[in-house]
């Protein structure tokens, strides 16, 4: 089957095709082609079987499991607060998530009260994760649609963002800066400042980004009406974040469920159409806006207090303690050498991550170490829904939409 | 070229007016040149006054004896091998790879901050076949194992292998079930630590592999690892059919 130019319309891909065949002609040899593990366009090491019809996707399978590292198995031999390394490490563009999820179960199994400073502190990084995350979003799927302009821009600002998380914390990814009870360290002098000229650089840069790609004609035909699937379809494969907002459904755990003290905040759920790759694409980028006000306004409204919880037997006692208190001493060497412990029971624990619902379930047994850690993982989740979006699109149009569901393959095989 | 005025400057040099007459130029005007030259010839010349000289080399002004002379500066000898080595290690094709974590901060490494391109690397081949380093950048699953291996038998020699972050050098934090050390199933000539590297601790790797392969003529990773006689393709193979390399049979997925 060949297509021309100008007969690619926007209309239903079945239309195209019919208009193409002769009436009694026999319908095209499937051809089944593999692609991945290796293939820059998968985002990972996300493997598809896909099953093509001339040059429309019939079907396909995703095989997954070429990074399962065993994280969940690992962290049931580890002490409580040694975890959060480890899962840090499996949606690795969202590691903060990954942390706050944890965090958040165990802190619930404990029934430990988070001081306000710390909720502040916490939603401040998280924010700038998500933007971070979306920004390797933007400029590989960009890339992915060859404009590679934007993986320049995106990886420029994200530089910025990883500067800053270097200056709180001590490392760009992977900064164990939440803890269970608070988080590790109060913002350093000049940290403030220095998020507030990023975020005012920031909205600056992501004007200019929709003032490249917005209107851009490639990138209207590419994405509008590309990839389109219904909320209730959505809602039921368990699809979660911008994929289902796109379709309309202003589900965000942010508002739906707040936590970390987000319902202290003022911003706004964006919301597509109808749900295809375009709606996206724009949902994601005003979810950038609305990440740069909630930054701007816990800055403001940041309050003074502890960063973490005082409670000695979660919490490791500080520096100056160990030197003057004998009870600080036992309490830092009973932390480092068992942990603390938790009282039995369960808890699940949802947060809004860059790509959707993001839980946590932790199972303790009333020793040191958790019996069960679970994660929820949203890209394990959408990535059903990739079929439903990818079938019987072009196979040029199914690059675009795996770019626009960003999965995170760290994240999906754990 | 008509000298016109001539001193000496506070350094020593002496500035030289010079006039061009021949080339025609509106009327009250004339075409004038300062040139600074040396005041003793046979003093080592500075980069300054070797600039110049290269500069009347292309102008086509040195002739003869000058001329001969700089022909002879100018030359350098080296061997092919060398040279080689100087080219090759000085555009390595890096192959588009990644695998976790670390695979973000490759492409941190080659996009704008740290750009990778200053030292020629940023050529990112998405076929093995046009790579000549792979970045394994992140952890190896038992499951990606193979593929990793196939990718790198695929790539055409002379091939180098970075192993980027501390899961695919020695298990990491996980060290567990699931993760395999890359040096298990194939030859890894820099380890870059760190979880993940930061990009300048990528880029501090690949500056030392550049090294290395300027260092080392012989490129054959199978030299460098004394580890001839484990080609997978039986010369009896070859001989009944010669485009067997890297041919597979039906049921053979190469572990993929």
């Amino acid at each position: 089957m060949s297509v021309t130019g100008s007969e690619v319309g926007l209309g239903p891909i079945e239309d195209q095709i019919a208009r193409q065949r002769a009436p009694d002609a026999p319908a095209e040899e499937l051809l089944t082609i593999n692609m991945g593990p290796h293939h820059p366009a998968t985002h990972g090491v996300l493997r598809l079987m896909v099953l093509l019809e001339g040059e429309v996707v019939r079907d396909l399978k995703p095989i997954i499991g070429y990074v399962h590292t065993g994280i969940e198995k690992t962290a049931e031999d580890k002490a409580y607060w040694k975890v959060i390394p480890v899962v840090e490490r499996m949606d690795y563009l969202a590691y903060y998530f990954n942390a706050m999820a944890y965090c958040g179960a165990v802190e619930g199994l404990l029934g430990l009260e988070i001081p306000k400073r710390a909720q502040y502190l916490r939603v401040i990084h998280l924010e700038l994760n998500r933007l971070a995350s979306h920004l390797v979003w933007l400029g590989t799927s960009c890339l992915d649609l060859g404009a590679i302009s934007m993986f320049w821009y995106g990886f420029r600002e994200r530089e910025q963002i990883l500067d800053l998380f270097e200056m709180s914390s001590g490392a760009r990814m992977h900064t164990r800066y939440i803890q269970v009870g608070g988080v590790m360290e109060d913002i350093p002098r000049g940290f403030e400042a220095k998020v507030r000229g990023f975020l005012k650089d920031m909205h600056e840069r992501l004007e200019q980004y929709e003032a490249l790609l917005d209107q851009n004609e490639i990138v209207l035909k590419r994405l509008r009406h590309v990839g389109i699937v219904d909320e209730p379809t959505l809602l039921a494969l368990g699809v979660t974040g911008p994929l289902l907002r796109a379709a309309g459904n202003p589900w965000d755990l942010r508002k739906a469920h707040p936590y970390s003290s987000y319902d202290d905040f003022d911003f706004k759920i964006p919301v597509g159409t109808i749900g295809d790759n375009y709606d996206r694409y724009r949902v994601r980028m005003a979810e950038m806006h609305e990440s740069i006000g909630i930054v701007e306004q816990a800055l403001d409204g940041l309050p003074e207090g502890d960063h973490i919880t005082p409670d000695r037997k979660i919490s490791l006692p500080p520096r100056h303690e160990l030197a003057t208190s004998m009870e600080a001493l036992i309490h830092h060497f009973k932390l480092v050498t068992e942990g603390f412990r938790v009282p039995p029971g369960e808890y699940y624990y949802p947060i809004e991550s860059p790509r959707g619902e993001l839980a946590c379930f932790v199972r303790s047994d009333g020793s040191a170490k958790p019996a069960r850690v679970h994660m929820r993982d949203p890209s394990f989740v959408n990535l059903q829904a990739f079929r439903e979006m990818a079938r019987d699109s072009y196979i040029a149009d199914f690059i675009a939409t795996l770019a626009m569901l960003d999965p995170v393959l760290g994240g999906i095989d754990r | 070229m008509v000298l016109v005025a001539e001193y000496t400057g506070p350094q020593g040099g002496v500035w030289r007016l010079l006039c061009c007459p021949n080339v025609p130029l509106p009327k009250g005007m004339s075409r004038l040149e300062i040139r600074r030259e040396l005041t003793d010839p046979t003093a080592p010349s500075s980069f300054r006054s070797q600039q110049l000289r290269a500069r009347d080399m292309l102008r086509g002004d040195l002739e003869a004896e000058e001329l001969e002379q700089y022909v002879e500066e100018s030359v350098l000898f080296t061997t092919l091998e060398k040279a080689a080595n100087w080219a090759r290690s000085n555009s390595l094709f890096p192959l588009t790879f990644g695998l976790a974590c670390c695979g973000i901060e490759f492409m941190h490494t080659i996009a704008s901050r740290v750009d990778i391109a200053r030292f020629g690397y940023e050529a990112a081949r998405a076929s093995p076949r046009q790579a000549d380093l792979i970045i394994l950048s992140g952890r190896v699953s038992i499951k990606m194992a193979p593929v990793v291996r196939r990718l790198y038998d695929q790539m055409l020699e002379p091939k180098w292998a970075i192993s980027m972050g501390a899961c695919c050098s020695s298990q990491g934090v996980f060290n567990n079930y699931a993760i395999v050390p890359a040096d298990k199933f194939m030859p890894v000539d820099v380890h870059v630590p760190g979880c993940p590297p930061r990009p300048e601790a990528l880029v501090h790797g690949i500056l030392k592999l550049r090294k290395m392969i300027q260092a080392d003529p012989d490129a054959g990773w199978r030299t460098r690892y004394d580890a001839h006689g484990t080609e997978e393709i039986l010369e009896d193979a070859l001989a009944t059919t010669p485009a067997a390399v890297n041919i597979f049979g039906p049921d053979d997925t190469g572990g993929a």
